[in-house]
C-alpha cells in the first residue's frame, strides 16, 4: 500500500508541476508582451514600463515561474489590476459563492442518480427502466445553460418564486442565500445526474452477474438483498471514479451557470477577467481550478483502492 | 461489419437497432440542415429588418423573426453548420493527435507509454471550457479558437481509448506471429492494430462530437465562440435570455436544436455500440 500511495504521490506532483508550468508559458510567454495584453497596443511606453515592472516581467522566465509557484505555496497571490486588490481576496469572496454551489450541485446530482440508476437496474428491461433510461438520454442531451433558462422562464418569470439571478449574500441570512442558488444547483445537477444514473445501472448490472452473487442468491438471498448486500456495494466504485471525473465538468459548468444566473462567484470572476484581460487574475484562478481537479482526481484514486484492494497491487495503468 | 456489406448490409444492422435508425435519422437531418444551409438559407442571416422584429411564424418567415427581424429559420440552419463544422474538426483534431499517442504507448510501453499517460492526466484536469478561457485570454474569442479548445480536449480521450483497445491486442497470438515475422511497430499497428479498434474509435468519436457540440454552444453562449454577425445557438440562446420576458419563444428553438442534435448523436453512438460490439449489448 505504502509503495502504490508514494508512486500515485510522485505522479500527483509531477502533474502539477506540469500543469502549472503549461498555464504560465500559455499565459505569459505565448502571448509575447503580457503587459501590452492588459493595456492594449495604445498604451503609452512608460505606462507599459511601469506595469511590466509591476508584473516582473523584466526578471527572467525561469525565475518568475518558481517566484510564482513559491508565491502560490505560500498563499501569496498576485494583484488584479482592475479591482486593485489582491486575487486571494477575491478568491476568498467568491469561493463563498461557488462552493455552496457545486456541493449542492453534487448532493442533488447523486441524490438524484442513485436511486434512479439502482431501480432502473433492478427493473431491467422493464418499462420503467426504459422510462428512466429515456430521461437519462435528454438529461445527458440538454446544455445545462439552456436548462437554466427554462428553469429561470417558469420558476421566476412565470410563476416568480425565486428571484431570476443575482445573489442575495449571506449576511441576509442563510434562507435568501440558499433560494438564490437552487436553481443553479438544479442546472448544474441534471445533466450530472444523468450521467451518474447510467453508470450505475449499468455497474449494477454488470455485478448482478456475478459469480458471488449468484452464491449468494444460492444460498437463498432473493434478489432484492442480493442486490442490497453484494450488488449496490461492488457497484459503487466506478460510480465514485465518474463523480470524480464529473468534478471537472462540475467547475467547467459553474463557469457557464454563474453566468446564467449572474452569480458572483469564481465563475463568474474568471470571465470578467478575461473581458477586462487581467492575466494574474486569469492565471492564478486558473491553476487553482486545474490544480481542485487533480487532485480531486488523486483522492478518488486512492478511494478507489479504498473499496477493490485488488487495485493496490497496481499494474501501472 | 457494416462497411463490408454496403448500404444493405447497414440497413438490415440498422433494423436490429432501433437507437441506431432514430439516431442516425437525428444526426442525418441535422447534417442535412448543417449542408443546405451552406448554399442556401431562405433569408440572409445579416438581413436586418427592425420593423419585422419578434413576429410569430408566418409563410414568409417559417418559424418567426428575432428582435432584430433576422429570419428565424435561416439563423437556425446557419448556427447547425457552424456548431457542426466546430465539432468534427475538434474530433479531427483529437484524432490526429490522440491516435499516434495512444497508438505509440500501447506499442512502446515503458517510459513513452508513461508519458503519455501522465500528459493525459494533466490534460484531463482542462476540461474545454477551461483551456477555452485561457486561450482566448491570450489569443482572444473566436471560432478558430473555440475548435483548438475542444480539440485539444479531445486528444487525451482519444489516446487513452486507443491506448487501451491496443494494449489488449498487443498480446494477442497473430500480433506476436506479425512480429516474428519481422513487422515494425508502426507496420503491425497500421495492418492489425487500428483495423481492430476501429469501431471503438467511431464510437468515441461520435460520444465526442456530441460533447463537442455542447461545448461550442457553451462557448459561443459566453461570447467565446463564434463571433456576431455570424449566428450560432450558443450566441442566440444567450441575447435571447435578455429578453425572456418579451419573447420567451426565443429561447426556446435554439435549445431544442442543440439538444436534439446531442440527442441523436447519443444514441446513434450507443446504437453503433450494439451493433459493432455485440458483447456489450448485454452489459449496458
Amino acid at each position: 500500500m505504502s509503495v502504490f500511495l508514494a508512486k500515485r504521490a510522485l505522479a500527483l506532483v509531477a502533474t502539477l508541476l506540469i500543469a502549472s508550468l503549461a498555464i504560465f508559458l500559455v499565459l505569459e510567454v505565448l502571448p509575447g508582451d503580457p503587459a501590452l495584453i492588459v493595456l492594449g497596443t495604445g498604451a503609452q511606453d512608460d505606462t507599459l514600463a511601469a506595469l511590466r515592472r509591476q508584473m516582473g516581467l523584466d526578471r527572467p522566465m525561469l525565475e518568475r515561474y518558481l517566484v510564482w509557484i513559491a508565491d502560490l505555496l505560500r498563499g501569496t497571490l498576485g494583484e488584479s489590476y482592475t479591482y486593485g486588490r489582491p486575487v486571494a481576496d477575491l478568491i476568498g469572496e467568491r469561493v463563498l459563492v461557488s462552493l455552496p454551489l457545486a456541493v449542492m450541485a453534487i448532493l442533488l446530482s447523486t441524490a438524484i442518480a442513485l436511486p434512479l440508476g439502482v431501480a432502473s437496474a433492478a427493473r431491467h428491461g422493464r418499462l420503467s427502466d426504459t422510462a428512466i433510461m429515456g430521461f437519462v438520454q435528454l438529461g445527458v442531451a440538454v446544455p445545462n445553460f439552456w436548462f437554466a433558462m427554462l428553469l429561470i422562464l417558469l420558476f421566476a418569470v412565470n410563476l416568480g418564486w425565486v428571484p431570476a439571478g443575482g445573489f442575495a449574500g449571506w449576511e441576509e441570512g442563510a434562507g435568501s442565500a440558499l433560494l438564490s442558488l437552487l436553481l443553479p444547483a438544479i442546472a448544474l445537477a441534471l445533466p450530472q445526474a444523468a450521467i451518474l444514473a447510467r453508470v450505475t445501472r449499468s455497474s449494477v448490472l454488470e455485478v448482478m452477474r456475478e459469480d458471488y452473487v449468484r452464491t449468494a442468491r444460492a444460498k437463498g438471498l432473493t434478489r432484492g438483498q442480493a442486490l442490497w448486500r453484494h450488488g449496490v456495494r461492488n457497484a459503487l466504485i466506478p460510480v465514485v471514479t465518474i463523480m470524480g471525473l464529473q468534478f471537472s465538468f462540475l467547475l467547467a459548468g459553474t463557469i457557464i451557470i454563474e453566468n446564467v444566473f449572474y452569480l458572483p462567484g469564481l465563475g463568474r470572476l474568471i470571465f470578467q477577467a478575461i473581458a477586462q484581460r487581467d492575466l494574474v487574475v486569469v492565471k492564478d484562478l486558473v491553476v487553482l481550478l486545474a490544480a481542485t481537479v487533480i487532485l480531486v482526481n488523486f483522492l478518488v484514486d486512492l478511494s478507489y483502492a479504498a473499496l477493490d484492494p485488488r487495485l493496490r497491487l497496481g499494474n501501472g495503468g | 461489419m457494416a462497411a463490408r456489406g454496403g448500404v444493405m448490409g447497414l440497413i438490415v444492422l440498422g433494423s436490429r437497432s432501433r437507437a441506431f435508425v432514430i439516431g442516425g435519422a437525428i444526426s442525418a437531418f441535422f447534417l442535412a440542415i448543417a449542408l443546405i444551409a451552406l448554399v442556401w438559407t431562405p433569408h440572409s442571416v445579416f438581413e436586418m429588418a427592425i420593423e419585422d422584429r419578434m413576429q410569430g411564424p408566418s409563410w414568409d418567415h417559417l418559424l418567426g423573426t428575432d428582435q432584430f427581424g433576422r429570419d428565424l429559420l435561416s439563423m437556425l440552419m446557419v448556427g447547425a453548420s457552424n456548431s457542426i463544422g466546430v465539432a468534427v474538426v475538434a474530433v479531427g483534431v483529437g484524432l490526429a493527435f490522440g491516435l499516434p499517442l495512444g497508438g505509440l504507448a500501447a506499442a512502446r510501453r515503458g517510459w513513452i507509454d508513461e508519458l503519455v499517460m501522465r500528459f493525459n492526466d494533466f490534460a484531463f484536469a482542462f476540461p474545454a471550457l477551461l483551456s477555452a478561457v485561457m486561450i482566448t485570454a491570450v489569443f482572444g474569442p473566436g471560432g478558430v479558437n473555440s475548435i483548438i479548445a475542444i480539440g485539444i480536449f479531445n486528444v487525451p480521450v482519444f489516446a487513452r481509448v486507443t491506448r487501451g483497445g491496443a494494449l489488449v491486442l498487443w498480446q494477442r497470438e497473430y500480433v506476436l506471429a506479425a512480429r516474428m515475422a519481422g513487422r515494425g511497430n508502426a507496420r503491425i499497428t497500421l495492418e492489425h492494430i487500428l483495423p481492430n479498434i476501429a469501431s471503438l474509435l467511431i464510437v468515441q468519436g461520435t460520444i465526442q462530437f456530441a460533447l463537442g457540440i455542447l461545448a461550442e454552444a457553451g462557448l459561443s453562449y459566453l461570447g467565446l465562440g463564434t463571433q456576431p454577425p455570424l449566428p450560432s445557438w450558443g450566441k442566440m440562446l444567450a441575447e435571447a435570455q435578455t429578453m425572456l420576458y418579451l419573447a420567451p419563444q426565443l429561447a426556446i428553438l435554439p435549445g431544442l436544436a442543440i439538444m436534439l442534435t446531442v440527442l441523436g448523436l447519443n444514441l446513434l453512438g450507443d446504437g453503433l455500440r450494439d451493433l459493432l460490439d455485440p458483447r456489450l449489448r448485454q452489459a449496458r
